[in-house]
C-alpha cells in the first residue's frame, strides 16, 4: 500500500513537473510581447520574427524571461497553481463567504450539471435493467434486439446531442430534461450489456435448485438472478455514471447553454479565457470521481453484506 | 416442424402484407396507417418469436432475428410519421433520409474524409502507437507500473472531452486539433489496456522462457506480447469509438466549412434535419465498419483465446 501510494505521488509529481515546464515555451510568445513592451532586451527583436520562431526555440534564446510565461491573464497554458487559485476561488472561497450559488460559483455550475447527470443516470439504469430482464427471460429479444445494443456500442451516439437538444426544444422541452435523456441514452447501454451477463450468471446447479424448490420465474428472478448480478450491475454503474457525466457536458455545448460546466467551457473557449476551461475542467473531473468514488463505496458496502466480498 | 411451419408462414406474409398496405395510405392517412403500421409490427414480433422458438440453432434465423427487428422498426418509424404528419423538424422519415443520402453523396464522402481519415484515424493511430509503447517501455520498471496504473484507470474515467476547446485553441480549426483530441481521448484507454495483457503471463510460463535461456527481448517477443494481444484489441476496440465521438465532438467548438461535426452542428441549426440524420448513418457505418474490421483482425491473431475457440 505504501509502495503504491509513493508510485503514485511520484507520477503525479511527474505530471505536475511536467506541466510547468511545457507552460514555458506555451507562453513564451506573450511572455517576450510583454517583457519587450516593459522595455527589457528581446531577442529576436521585432514581434514578427519571434512569430517565425518556434516556442521552444524561443525560450532558448531568452532564459531570462522565462518567468514572465507564469502568472499571465490569458495564458495558451495556465501553470498548475493558477488553475487551482481559480477552481478555489471560485468554489471554496465563494462558498466560505456564503455565495455558493452565485452565477460565477463553478459548484453552481456543477450542481446544475450534476442534476441532469443524475436523473439520466437513474433514467438510463431503471431502463437498463428492465431490457436486461427481458432479455434474459425471452429468446426472441435475447435473439433481435441484443445484437442492437452491441453495435449501438460502435456508435458514435455523442454525435446526436445537437440534434437531441433542438428537437426536444421544438416540442417545448427546455433545460433539464433534454440533457437528461442525452445522459440517459449513454447509461443505458453499459447497463443493459453488463446485467445481462449478470442475470446470466448463476450456474446450471442453482437454476436446477431453483427449480427443485417449484420457484416461480419471478421468485428465480429475485431470490437467485438480481442478487447473483450485483457485482455485474456496479461495474455497469461505474462506467455509467461517467457516460452520464459526459453526455451532460456535451449536452450543455450545441445550444450555447449559460449554465453548467459544459457552458463554462464554451463561454470560456469564446472568449479565450484559458483559465475558466481548465478549472471547469478540473471540476468536472473532481465531479466524476466523486460520482464513481460513491459508487465505489456503496458497492463495497453492499456487497459485504451479501456476503460476496470478505 | 409442422408448428414451426405453422406460425412463419402465417406471421411472415402478414407482417408483409400489413407493412405494404401501411407504406402505401401513409401519407395523411391519420390513425389508420398507425394501427396498420402496428399490426405490421405485432405480426413482425410474432415472426421473430417463431424464429427464436424454432430455428434458434440455425445460423440463418440468428441473422435474420435481427435483421427483421430493424425492419419492423423502420416500417413502424416510416409509416407513423407519414400517417399523422409529425412536421419534418422533429422527425423526418427513413425515406427521406435515404433520399438525402443519395442526393449529397459528395458532400457525406467530403466530411467523413475530412473527420474519419483525417482527424479521426490518424490520431487514434497516433495515440494507440503512442500508448503502447509506452506500455512496453514501463513494463521493465514495477515503480512506474505501479504508479502509472491507477492514474491511468483514473483519467480513463474522466471527462477528457472536455479538453476539446483547449486542444481547439492550441492547434488551429484543421484536422490537426480533431486529431490531438482523439490522441489525449484514446491514450490512457489503450495504456490501462497494454500495461494490463503484458502482466498476463504465469509464472511457470515465464520460468519455461527462463529455462530456455531467452534474453528480455525473446521472451517480450515471443510470449509476452502475443500473450497481451487479446487486451491490446480490447483497448484498441474501446478507442475506436472514442476515436470517433473525439473527432466529432471536437468540430462543435471550430472546424473549417467540412466535417461531420460541423454538419451536423450547422444543419441543426437550419433545421435540415434529414442531412443531420444522413451524418449520423453514416456515422454509424463508418463506426461498425471500423469496429467489424478490428474483430476480424482478432479473430486472425488472438485464434488461440478461448473466446475465440468458441
Amino acid at each position: 500500500m505504501m509502495r503504491n501510494l509513493l508510485s503514485i505521488l511520484t507520477v503525479v509529481a511527474a505530471i505536475i513537473g511536467l506541466w510547468y515546464a511545457a507552460c514555458i515555451p506555451m507562453n513564451m510568445h506573450e511572455a517576450t510581447q510583454q517583457a519587450q513592451r516593459a522595455g527589457t532586451e528581446v531577442t529576436p527583436a521585432t514581434a514578427s520574427e519571434r512569430l517565425q520562431l518556434g516556442g521552444i526555440a524561443l525560450a532558448v534564446k531568452n532564459p531570462t524571461l522565462w518567468r514572465g510565461s507564469f502568472g499571465q491573464d490569458r495564458p495558451r497554458l495556465p501553470s498548475p497553481d493558477q488553475v487551482m487559485t481559480e477552481l478555489w476561488n471560485t468554489t471554496g472561497a465563494m462558498a466560505l463567504s456564503g455565495r455558493a450559488m452565485s452565477k460565477r460559483s463553478l459548484v453552481f455550475h456543477s450542481w446544475i450539471t450534476l442534476s441532469a447527470t443524475l436523473l439520466g443516470f437513474a433514467f438510463g439504469t431503471g431502463l437498463g435493467i428492465i431490457l436486461a430482464v427481458g432479455i434474459v427471460h425471452s429468446r426472441a429479444m435475447d435473439m433481435s434486439v441484443m445484437p442492437w445494443a452491441i453495435a449501438s456500442q460502435t456508435i458514435p451516439i455523442l454525435a446526436l446531442a445537437p440534434m437531441i437538444i433542438v428537437v426536444l426544444n421544438s416540442i417545448g422541452l427546455q433545460g433539464l430534461i433534454p440533457k437528461a435523456i442525452i445522459s440517459a441514452y449513454l447509461s443505458f447501454f453499459p447497463v443493459v450489456v453488463g446485467m445481462v451477463k449478470g442475470l446470466r450468471a448463476p450456474g446450471m446447479m442453482q437454476l436446477d435448485l431453483m427449480r427443485t424448490y417449484n420457484a416461480t420465474q419471478g421468485q428465480t428472478l429475485w431470490k437467485l438472478r438480481l442478487p447473483a448480478s450485483m457485482p455485474y450491475l456496479f461495474a455497469s454503474l461505474k462506467i455509467g455514471i461517467s457516460a452520464s457525466l459526459i453526455g451532460a457536458i456535451v449536452g450543455e455545448l450545441p445550444t450555447g447553454a449559460i449554465r453548467g460546466l459544459g457552458a463554462r467551457m464554451l463561454t470560456g473557449s469564446y472568449y479565450g479565457q484559458t483559465i475558466q476551461i481548465w478549472s471547469a475542467l478540473f471540476a468536472a473531473a473532481i465531479l466524476a470521481a466523486i460520482l464513481v468514488g460513491t459508487i465505489g463505496l456503496i458497492q463495497r458496502r453492499t456487497l459485504k453484506r451479501m456476503g460476496m466480498q470478505p | 416442424m409442422n408448428a414451426a411451419v405453422k406460425s412463419l408462414g402465417l406471421s411472415l406474409p402478414g407482417f408483409v402484407l400489413f407493412a405494404a398496405l401501411g407504406l402505401s395510405v401513409a401519407d395523411g392517412s391519420g390513425w389508420i396507417g398507425v394501427a396498420l403500421a402496428v399490426a405490421a409490427v405485432v405480426l413482425g414480433w410474432l415472426a421473430i418469436r417463431g424464429l427464436a422458438t424454432h430455428f434458434d440453432t440455425q445460423g440463418w434465423a440468428r441473422l435474420g432475428a435481427p435483421i427483421l427487428l430493424g425492419l419492423l422498426i423502420l416500417v413502424l418509424w416510416e409509416v407513423t410519421v407519414r400517417a399523422l404528419a409529425v412536421p419534418f423538424v422533429i422527425l423526418p422519415p427513413p425515406s427521406a433520409i435515404a433520399v438525402k443520402m443519395s442526393t449529397s453523396l459528395p458532400i457525406l464522402w467530403a466530411d467523413m474524409v475530412q473527420t474519419v481519415v483525417k482527424g479521426a484515424l490518424t490520431g487514434y493511430v497516433m495515440g494507440c502507437g503512442a500508448a503502447f509503447l509506452t506500455a512496453v517501455a514501463i513494463d521493465r520498471s514495477p515503480f512506474l507500473q505501479r504508479g502509472l496504473l491507477p492514474v491511468g484507470n483514473f483519467v480513463a474515467a474522466l471527462p477528457i472531452i472536455g479538453t476539446a476547446p483547449i486542444l481547439v485553441m492550441w492547434f488551429g480549426f484543421d484536422w490537426q486539433s480533431k486529431a490531438a483530441v482523439v490522441v489525449v481521448m484514446v491514450f490512457f484507454p489503450m495504456l490501462v489496456n497494454t500495461v494490463a495483457g503484458l502482466s498476463e503471463t504465469t509464472a511457470m510460463q515465464r520460468d519455461l522462457m527462463h529455462t530456455y535461456a531467452a534474453s528480455y527481448r525473446q521472451t517480450l517477443f515471443k510470449l509476452r506480447l502475443p500473450a497481451a494481444m487479446p487486451f491490446v484489441f480490447n483497448g484498441l476496440k474501446i478507442s475506436s469509438t472514442l476515436a470517433l465521438i473525439g473527432a466529432i465532438v471536437a468540430e462543435f467548438f471550430g472546424s473549417p466549412t467540412l466535417g461531420m461535426g460541423f454538419r451536423i452542428s450547422t444543419s441543426v441549426g437550419q433545421l435540415a434535419l434529414d442531412m443531420v440524420w444522413a451524418e449520423i448513418v453514416v456515422a454509424a457505418i463508418v463506426g461498425s465498419a471500423f469496429y467489424g474490421s478490428l474483430a476480424i483482425i482478432e479473430k486472425g491473431v488472438t485464434f488461440w483465446h478461448p473466446s475465440q475457440r468458441g
